[in-house]
C-alpha cells in the first residue's frame, strides 16, 4: 500500500476520469446501490487506481456533530491523532469505518470515523477565538500536513465522503454503501495519469460540509494555491482538485458569496461576453473577475460539487470535458455519460448538456417537518 | 439478421459479435438495451450492412466505420463517427460533443441538436466527401479546424440561437450551409456568408432528400427557405502567422 502521506514531487495530477451525482430536491434518500451502478456503466473511463463516493444524509442521528474519517497508516499515527483530537473535541461516538472483505480492495489503510465537537475551553482559545467551522478546517489542514501516516478524508456534517484505491464500484463495495442512505450522492472514477494513486489522492476532496468530484485538470493550479495559502489553506495533497474545495469554502463560507456567483468565479465569462451584459451585470461580473482573478480555474474541467444546501454540476469555459444532466421528478442526475444516468433513470422527464461554464444548481427544498431518520450505517 | 441483447455487456464483447455476424455473412442487426458500450461498429466495412441500436450507444459510434449504415433510435453520446471513412450513422434523438471528429467520408445525420465541436477537423479529397446534417441546434466552436466536407446546420426547432460561439473558427476548407442566418458577431474572421445559389441549391437536394426520408419529414419543411452558404476566406489561414507575407 501507498503510503499516506503524500511525498511525490509532482505539481499536478492529470486525469481523465467519470462522475456522476444524484440528488433530491425533497430530500428523500436511496442507498448507495443506484449511485454504484450509475458510476459502474462508466467503468471504463477510471483504471482501477481511484474510486469513491460523497453522501448527504447518512449520519441523521449525528447531524450536529462533524463526522472525521480519517485513515492511518498506523496504529502509531492513530494514537497521535487521537491525542489532538481528545485534547481538542468532546468525542461523541467512534468506530472503525464499516468495511467488508471483498476480493477487489485487498490491500487498505485503517478507517476510522469520529463523530465530535470543538470543546469550548480547548487550548487554541488562549491565542485566537475561531469559530467551529474555521476550528475544524484549521485542525484538518495540521492533521493533514503535521502528523505522518493520517490523513482526514470527511470532516462535515451529516455527511461522509467514502474513498479509496480501486474501481467505485468495488469501493462501493469494500464500505457497504448499498447499507448507506442519502438524499445526495456524487461519485468519481478515477483515471491517474501524473501521480500514483493513493488512498488521500482518490476523490471526493472535502472540508467540512464540501465536497468536490472532478475530471480534468487544473491548469492554474499554481495560482490557486499561491492564492489560497495565503488564507491559510494548507495544499498537502499534490493534486489539482483540493483547490477547488477550498475556493468554494473561501468565496462561499468566508466571503459571503451566494453559490451562484462562485461559480462565476470559478468559470468567469470571458470579458467578451461581459461587454455584452448590462451595465449592472457588467460591473458585477467585471468586479469579481478582477478580485478573485486567483481564484480562476483554468483548463478543461467537469465538476460535481456538492454542499450542505444542494448540488453543483460544471464544466470549464469551453467545454473541454463532458457533463450530462437530467430531471425525474424532484431528482436531478448528472454524469459525464448518458448511458450512466439511463442505467437507474431509464426514461428521465429532460436530458440536456449544460452549456460551458453554466452550471447546474439544485438546492434542497425547505422542509417543514423532517422525519426522524435511521442511521445510515 | 440477428438480434443481441446487450444489456450489460462489455464493449469488446458487443464488437466482437458484430464482427463475427459479419464474417457469417449476417447484413443487419439489431442491438438491443445498449447502454454506453463504446466503439460500436468499430472500423467495419461493408455497404449492405445495417446496425439498428436501441438504447444509449456509447462514445466513438461508428469509430473508423468504412461503409455500414447505424440508426440509433434515440440519443447518441459523444465522438460520433470518429474519423469515420464511409457509411452512414443516423440518429434520432441528440448527439453529444464532438460529432464527426477528423471525418473523412460518408454521412451523419442528426435529427435533434448536436453539442460542442461538430465537425472539428473534418476532412475531403476528391470524390471523399464527408456530409453532417444537424436538424436542432449545436453548441460552440461549431466546425472548429473545417478542412473539407459539409455541413448542414438546419436549426429547425427555430430558437434564436441555432449556434454558440467561435463559430467555424480555424475553419480553412469545405463548406457550410445553414438554413437560417445567425448572429453575424459570432463568425469567425476567417469566413465568409453569401446566400446559396440554384448549384448550391441543387447539390444540397439530394442530401436532403434522403435526410427527409430517413427521418420521415418532409423534404418541403427542411429545404422551404433560403440557405446560407458559408466557405473559409483562405485555404491557409495562418500561413504568416509567424512570418511576414
Amino acid at each position: 500500500m501507498l503510503k499516506l502521506k503524500n511525498k511525490f514531487s509532482v505539481e499536478r495530477d492529470i486525469s481523465g476520469c467519470g462522475l456522476c451525482g444524484i440528488i433530491n430536491a425533497k430530500k428523500v434518500k436511496t442507498t448507495g446501490e443506484d449511485i454504484k451502478k450509475a458510476i459502474s456503466v462508466e467503468h471504463d473511463r477510471g483504471n482501477g487506481l481511484g474510486g469513491g463516493f460523497a453522501v448527504y444524509g447518512n449520519y441523521q442521528d449525528y447531524a450536529e456533530l462533524y463526522a472525521f474519517h480519517i485513515m492511518y497508516d498506523n496504529l502509531s499515527a492513530k494514537g497521535n491523532v487521537e491525542e489532538y483530537l481528545k485534547n481538542n473535541f468532546i468525542i461523541e461516538k467512534e468506530e472503525p469505518i464499516p468495511t467488508s472483505k471483498t476480493s477487489k480492495i485487498k490491500d487498505h489503510p485503517y478507517l476510522h470515523r469520529y463523530f465530535m465537537k470543538p470543546k469550548s475551553d480547548r487550548q487554541d482559545k488562549l491565542f485566537h477565538d475561531l469559530g467551529d467551522d474555521d476550528f475544524v478546517v484549521q485542525s484538518v489542514m495540521s492533521i493533514n500536513e503535521k502528523y505522518d501516516g493520517a490523513y482526514v478524508f470527511s470532516s462535515g456534517k451529516n455527511m461522509g465522503a467514502f474513498k479509496g484505491v480501486g474501481y467505485p464500484e468495488d469501493i462501493a463495495d469494500f464500505y457497504k454503501l448499498d447499507e448507506v442512505e442519502g438524499y445526495m450522492w456524487t461519485a468519481h472514477n478515477r483515471f491517474p495519469t501524473n501521480t500514483p494513486g493513493w488512498w488521500g489522492g482518490a476523490h471526493p476532496f472535502t472540508l467540512l460540509d464540501w465536497s468536490i468530484v472532478h475530471n480534468g485538470e487544473i491548469s492554474s493550479y499554481g495560482i490557486n494555491k499561491r492564492y489560497l495559502e495565503m488564507y491559510k489553506y494548507n495544499l498537502s495533497l499534490k493534486t489539482d482538485t483540493e483547490v477547488i474545495t477550498y475556493i468554494f469554502d473561501l468565496l462561499v463560507r468566508k466571503h459571503g458569496l451566494p453559490i451562484e456567483l462562485a461559480t462565476t468565479v470559478l468559470a468567469a465569462p470571458f470579458y467578451q461576453n461581459i461587454d455584452k451584459m448590462d451595465n449592472k451585470k457588467k460591473e458585477l461580473l467585471t468586479t469579481l473577475r478582477q478580485i478573485y482573478g486567483s481564484a480562476l480555474l483554468n483548463g478543461p474541467f467537469a465538476i460535481v460539487f456538492g454542499y450542505s444546501g444542494g448540488m453543483v454540476a460544471m464544466n470549464d469555459r469551453i467545454k473541454l470535458r463532458p457533463l450530462v444532466a437530467a430531471t425525474m421528478g424532484d431528482f436531478t442526475y448528472v454524469a459525464s455519460e448518458e448511458a450512466a444516468i439511463r442505467a437507474i433513470c431509464p426514461s428521465p422527464d429532460l436530458v440536456w448538456s449544460p452549456k460551458a461554464g453554466e452550471p447546474v444548481i439544485v438546492k434542497f427544498e425547505e422542509l417543514v417537518a423532517q422525519k426522524g431518520g435511521l442511521i445510515g450505517l | 439478421m440477428i438480434t443481441i441483447d446487450a444489456n450489460g455487456m462489455h464493449y469488446r464483447d458487443l464488437n466482437r459479435l458484430i464482427r463475427e455476424g459479419i464474417g457469417r455473412g449476417v447484413k443487419k442487426f439489431f442491438l438491443e438495451n445498449v447502454n454506453g458500450q463504446y466503439y460500436i461498429g468499430d472500423g467495419i466495412k461493408g455497404d449492405d450492412i445495417t446496425i439498428n441500436i436501441n438504447g444509449i450507444p456509447g462514445n466513438d459510434l461508428g469509430v473508423f466505420m468504412d461503409g455500414p449504415t447505424i440508426a440509433v433510435n434515440g440519443n447518441a453520446q459523444d465522438n460520433v463517427g470518429n474519423t469515420m471513412n464511409a457509411g452512414k450513422i443516423l440518429i434520432k434523438g441528440d448527439a453529444g460533443d464532438v460529432v464527426g471528429y477528423g471525418m473523412r467520408g460518408g454521412r451523419i445525420y442528426i435529427l435533434g441538436n448536436a453539442g460542442y465541436r461538430v465537425g472539428i477537423h473534418m476532412k475531403g479529397y476528391n470524390e471523399q466527401l464527408p456530409v453532417i446534417i444537424i436538424g436542432g441546434k449545436v453548441g460552440s466552436f461549431f466546425a472548429e479546424y473545417m478542412a473539407g466536407g459539409v455541413i448542414v446546420l438546419l436549426g429547425l426547432n427555430d430558437t434564436d440561437d441555432a449556434a454558440g460561439d467561435y463559430f467555424a473558427a480555424g475553419m480553412h476548407g469545405g463548406v457550410i450551409y445553414l438554413r437560417k442566418k445567425i448572429d453575424f458577431s459570432k463568425y469567425s474572421k476567417e469566413v465568409e456568408l453569401y446566400e446559396a445559389d440554384d448549384n448550391d441549391m441543387a447539390f444540397l437536394k439530394k442530401y436532403l432528400l434522403e435526410y427527409a426520408d430517413d427521418f420521415n419529414i418532409s423534404f418541403e419543411d427542411i429545404a422551404g427557405k433560403p440557405f446560407y452558404k458559408i466557405v473559409p476566406s483562405s485555404a491557409r489561414p495562418y500561413a504568416h502567422l509567424y512570418t511576414s507575407a
